[in-house]
């Protein structure tokens, strides 16, 4: 069932190659309607799933027994919202998508490609299993963005991209092998109940080191973000939302995953270290931010900041002494519904600026003014997305950055009290972006049309979402909140 | 009745996001859907008050989603939907974009009701966040103009900087062992963090309220219609720091230093806005400042203990100042303008609208027996109890009041200019239509006869035994009150014979000719944009060139410096290995060479080399045994 969930996208794809006379409207569609299945699927998987039973749907076959690497995986309180995130915002891109008209069967191919290996890696419990989808997903991410972005600085944009996490993703490797020399065997599960480098040393040391900075690499924290911008201001705005919306999710999902359970006592010793890097990349990320003029580097760059309240609530966890289990509890599961969270509003934030360059054919946000007046349903959409953004209660943010400053607090309180002024930053620059493109006198480029049907029927749901999880977000937490737990209770051991 | 305290919250915020998600088209529908949404809301509002039901669910670990009517909320609830009714009555004769509007005040209502219903710091700051979204959005309304937009952008960023004070205050409850996070149980958290999650909520609560130093954002919300000015400036959202501050008095009281910073800091408000108020030409920058004055004797009140005090004063204060606002707002509508120079005479012009002005400018002034001497004397009451040095300041406080009010009052009962200077601001309508009359009436009545209320709201609140006034301390302070307010009206009389110089009224009570400061609300915006707003911008963009000069930079320097040593390697380390290679294949032709040299395919030679072999291998085993 679960491999069907995965693979079926990917499927779906190599038939579509395979029949070359379909033509392109065909084509988008089948996108849509397999994207609309798996998410099904999902919903499926979701109301199968019991919270408290630990890992479901697992299956686990002999792969290259040689290294004890098997075809393992199965879904958890961790990957399940992950997995259903991934779902809505395939779907989403993929109506969005339904204007596309640049080689489609190409397009729709390489995002299928990316369902794939997005869901793949969200229910991966074998660590070269996990280390294939990390990489293919930046092969085919790098495809995306050179062939479909913006001009002859994609190319570059996409190559930096490629090299850098690329380079990130053998780092990771190494780790993996460190894992795989101390354990005996790439499999998450038996390395989870072995913690294999629980002894300290300098070799634990240089694992936890190599883990963390590939994973680093494609969260991304500060210093190693910069390839995230060109990649988005260059990346058609459906690659950006897959990109900021599920890529970036497995940095940090390799944190809960695999660096948390498996070197609990090294994770502890070098806590505070992590917690002052996602400290850093909120503010950094924030400020930066609100120097840019070009709207969606700005909204790259707040993908910095929110992956630092992620980054900050998982080191947190790791600084037991003192802390009660709740505080712990709430920081970790404010960490993965961040990763939700952040899924679906950046999502349609980069959805939306798509809408504005589709407009105007450009993302600097002197070139407009005014837009409220001659699309009021627009205005409406990215107000929402960027109170969103922002952390406003009612949406999905304030849910997730609460339980994280909440949680952190008492274990880290100077780091984590510099981190909520990271709230004021984030409202100071969405507020700036919005009242330069949307409010003041009207000015454009060109002409400039409301949001579309197809537009808004992918944007709006996201929004809507992220309001079910702000106002009603038991569904989700009742999931996450065990994983969360068992998460607090292996680091703690 | 769990189920009525859901609905009371859910009528409006559902109502409002329905206005606001159709959109234009339900303009039409927009003030009828809200003021049916708010006369339910208002019945509902009586019902918890007298029911008192709690309802909670769970919302995150540990933390539920928790709202519960008590003494003190039953008498926020009441307040908060009354004045919302009268306001949204008002504006259905009013305002522009009407489902934008009505969406939002709708969604505003909501918040404020979750805020001063809330048991714990979660849902608290919830609704707190929320009002202070709705209050940009309002105060933006009329976001053509560039100005609107940016007076909401800095309310909204100022009162969130003081926000983070609550996030600190919730982790630090959760630190301090009060995992529920729940308001009665705050006292009780261990004591270092219970320090820290007293000073979040003070600093929380002083930004909501404009008190100083956070005050300037008010005189910037000004640029919002004054429908809305009167319904979150003066009587709700303002006034729900002073409630928080009311809510969490044995927090204050039990941390030995937050009652008297409280106290001080309400006190300091009191005096300074007041003289604010006083050199104000603009008569909503006068009820601006006015309001961060009145409302510093909530925060003074809760500073000493005063929980009667303070609620009487948010009541009192709400109802006469929403009615301040509302009149400012139909002068302004109906005239043009704002300013006190050019309302000369308003109030003879709409009699009905002139006497309600006064009613509320002398409860303003703090004359018996209308309502704000009441509250003001149960603060004063209070404070002169706690310290002498408060009471002196509040005295102080109420003589400033007075004269802003009688200043106000004189110069729109002076006699009407030939050339008045009207529509300096907007085109005016030179009318005021019936329905935005109808609300006026009723808050007079409320501003007038709020006093009354004085044992209701005590015994609600459970708070018999605070320190009522005495006869002398109600007579000095109503004493001092008419007192200025007569120096003033009769300075204006004798001083000024006649009507040109009345309205010139305000500059006589200035002190001395150094208002300057005063007018410009003590440069307290500025500071902060000089202070605060400008180092991070600059910060942000000295890390915006930093990011792409060094760390980008960096980054590529080290994919140069493989480039370069790739070219290394194609040049030196390449031609080694490329050498080496070459070398180990000759070398390797050489051995096969010699290794082929053997191979004649005469057997005679391979037998002589068998035994060659065979000899040097005997010769082998020999040696090494």
């Amino acid at each position: 069932m679960l491999s069907v969930v995965v693979f079926l996208p990917l499927a779906v794809g190599l038939v579509l190659l395979a029949l070359p006379r379909l033509p392109d409207p065909a084509i988008r569609w089948t996108w849509v309607a397999v994207s609309a299945v798996d998410l099904a699927l999902v919903v499926a998987l979701w109301i199968g799933y019991d919270p408290s039973s630990g890992i479901g749907y697992e299956t686990d076959v002999e792969w290259i027994p040689t290294v004890s690497s098997g075809y393992h995986i199965g879904v958890d309180g961790m990957s399940l919202p992950l997995l259903a995130m991934t779902c809505v915002l395939f779907l989403a891109c993929a109506i969005f998508s339904l204007r596309e008209t640049k080689r489609v069967r190409a397009y729709a191919v390489l995002f299928l490609l990316l369902h794939t290996v997005s869901l793949g890696l969200f229910v991966s419990l074998d660590l070269i299993l996990f280390f294939v989808f990390f990489d293919v997903s930046i092969v085919a991410m790098y495809f995306v963005i050179a062939g479909w972005g913006h001009g002859e600085r994609a190319r570059r944009s996409a190559l930096m991209f490629f090299l850098y996490t690329f380079l990130g993703s053998l780092v990771l490797l190494l780790g993996f092998i460190g894992l795989y020399l101390a354990g005996g065997t790439f499999d998450i599960v038996e390395l989870t109940a072995a913690a294999p480098l629980d002894g300290g040393g300098p070799l634990a040391g240089l694992v936890l080191l190599a883990l963390v900075v590939g994973l680093a690499i494609k969260t991304p924290t500060v210093p190693f973000h910069t390839w995230l911008p060109p990649a988005h201001s260059d990346a058609p705005a459906a690659g950006s939302a897959i990109l900021a919306g599920v890529l970036l999710k497995m940095g940090t999902f390799g944190f809960v995953r695999i660096v948390m359970p498996i070197m609990p006592g090294t994770w502890r010793q070098y806590a505070l270290v992590i917690v002052i890097v996602g400290v850093v990349s909120v503010i950094y990320g924030a400020l930066v931010a609100l120097a840019q003029t070009d709207l969606k580097r700005m909204i790259a760059y707040t993908s910095v900041n929110h992956m630092g309240y992620v980054v900050l609530g998982v080191g947190a966890a790791g600084l037991v002494a003192g802390t009660a289990e709740q505080a712990r509890t709430l920081a970790v599961t404010g960490a993965v519904t961040q990763m939700v969270s952040h899924g679906l509003i950046t999502g349609a934030l980069f959805l939306l600026t798509g809408v504005l360059y589709a407009r105007g054919g450009t993302y600097d946000m002197a070139a407009y003014g005014g837009l409220a007046r001659p699309a009021p349903r627009f205005a409406l959409l990215f107000a929402a997305a960027a109170f969103a953004s922002l952390g406003l209660p009612g949406f999905s943010g304030f849910i997730a950055e609460f339980q994280i400053f909440t949680g952190s607090l008492p274990g880290a309180p100077v780091p984590t009290a510099i981190a909520v002024l990271g709230i004021v930053l984030t409202a100071a620059l969405f507020l700036i972006a919005f009242q330069r493109v949307f409010l003041g006198a009207t000015r454009t480029p060109g002409p400039v049309g409301d949001v579309t049907v197809v537009e808004g029927a992918a944007i709006a749901p996201l929004v809507v979402a992220t309001v079910v999880i702000g106002v009603f977000p038991r569904f989700l937490l009742d999931v996450i909140e065990p994983a969360a737990r068992a998460v607090v209770e292996l680091v703690a051991r | 009745m769990g189920l009525l305290l859901v609905a009371l919250v859910a009528v409006p915020v559902l109502g409002g996001l329905g206005l606001l998600v159709a959109g234009r088209p339900a303009g039409s529908v927009a003030a009828p859907v809200a003021i049916g949404a708010s006369v339910v809301t208002l019945v509902l509002a009586v019902l918890v008050a007298v029911g008192r039901p709690a309802v909670s669910t769970p919302l995150v670990a540990g933390i539920d989603a928790a709202l519960a009517v008590d003494g003190l909320s039953a008498v926020l609830v009441l307040l908060v939907s009354a004045v919302a009714l009268g306001v949204v009555v008002f504006a259905a004769a009013e305002v522009s974009a009407r489902h934008r509007f009505f969406g939002l005040v709708l969604v505003f209502v909501g918040a404020m009701l979750v805020t001063v219903t809330a048991t714990n710091l979660l849902t608290l700051l919830a609704a707190w966040e929320v009002m202070g979204a709705m209050s940009y959005a309002l105060v933006a309304h009329r976001w053509s103009a560039d100005g609107p937009a940016e007076s909401g952008a800095t309310a909204f960023l100022v009162t969130r900087t003081a926000d983070v004070g609550l996030y600190v205050a919730a982790g630090a409850a959760l630190a301090g062992g009060v995992g529920s996070l729940a308001l009665a149980d705050l006292p009780a958290a261990a004591a270092g963090w219970r320090d820290l999650l007293t000073a979040g909520l003070v600093i929380a609560a002083l930004g909501k309220s404009a008190q100083l130093p956070f005050s300037f954002w008010l005189s910037r919300a000004m640029d919002g219609p004054s429908a809305v000015s009167a319904l979150l400036h003066s009587a709700t959202m303002v006034a729900a720091g002073g409630y928080l501050l009311v809510r969490v008095e044995p927090l204050l009281a039990g941390s030995g230093w937050a009652g008297p910073v409280v106290a001080w800091v309400g006190a300091a408000t009191v005096v300074a806005l007041g003289l604010v108020a006083l050199a104000q030409t603009d008569l909503k920058q006068l009820l601006a400042a006015s309001t961060c004055s009145q409302i510093g004797f909530v925060v003074l009140a809760a500073g000493v203990g005063s929980t009667a005090g303070g609620t009487l004063q948010l009541v009192a204060h709400a109802a006469t100042k929403s009615l301040l606002f509302l009149v400012a707002g139909a002068w302004l509508t109906a005239l043009g303008t704002k300013q006190l120079a050019a309302l000369r005479g308003a109030a003879w012009r709409w009699p009905l609208v002139g006497t309600v002005f006064a009613v509320g400018a002398l409860s303003l002034a703090g004359l018996p027996p209308l309502s704000i001497f009441f509250g003001k004397d149960a603060v004063l009451a209070a404070a002169a109890a706690t310290s002498p040095a408060l009471y002196a300041a509040g005295l102080f406080g109420v003589l400033i009041s007075a004269a802003y009010a009688a200043a106000a009052l004189v110069a729109v009962l002076g006699d009407a200019p030939r050339d008045p200077g009207y529509d300096t601001e907007q085109a005016g309508t030179r009318e005021i239509s019936s329905p935005a009359r109808w609300p006026l009436v009723p808050l007079a009545v409320a501003a007038a006869v709020l006093g009354l209320a004085v044992d209701p709201v005590r015994v609600a609140l459970g708070a018999a035994g605070e320190p009522a006034p005495t006869p002398v301390e109600a007579l000095v302070s109503g004493v001092l009150a008419v007192a200025v307010v007569l120096a003033v009206v009769l300075a204006a009389r004798a001083a000024l014979r006649g009507a040109a110089v009345l309205p010139e009224l305000p500059a006589l009570i200035r002190i001395g000719s150094r208002v300057g400061p005063l007018r410009a609300w003590l440069g307290l915006e500025h500071a902060a944009r000089v202070g605060v707003a400008a180092p991070t911008m600059a910060a942000a963009r000295a890390l915006g060139v930093f990011d792409g000069k060094v760390v980008d930079g960096a980054v590529w320097a080290a994919a140069g410096t493989g480039r370069s040593a790739a070219r290394l390697a194609d040049l030196r380390v390449d031609t080694l290995i490329s050498a080496t290679v070459t070398g180990v294949g000759g070398v390797g032709r050489a051995l096969g060479r010699l290794a082929r040299r053997p191979q004649t395919g005469q057997l005679h030679h391979y037998y002589a080399q068998a035994a060659g072999a065979l000899a040097v291998l005997a010769l082998f085993l020999v040696l090494v045994r």
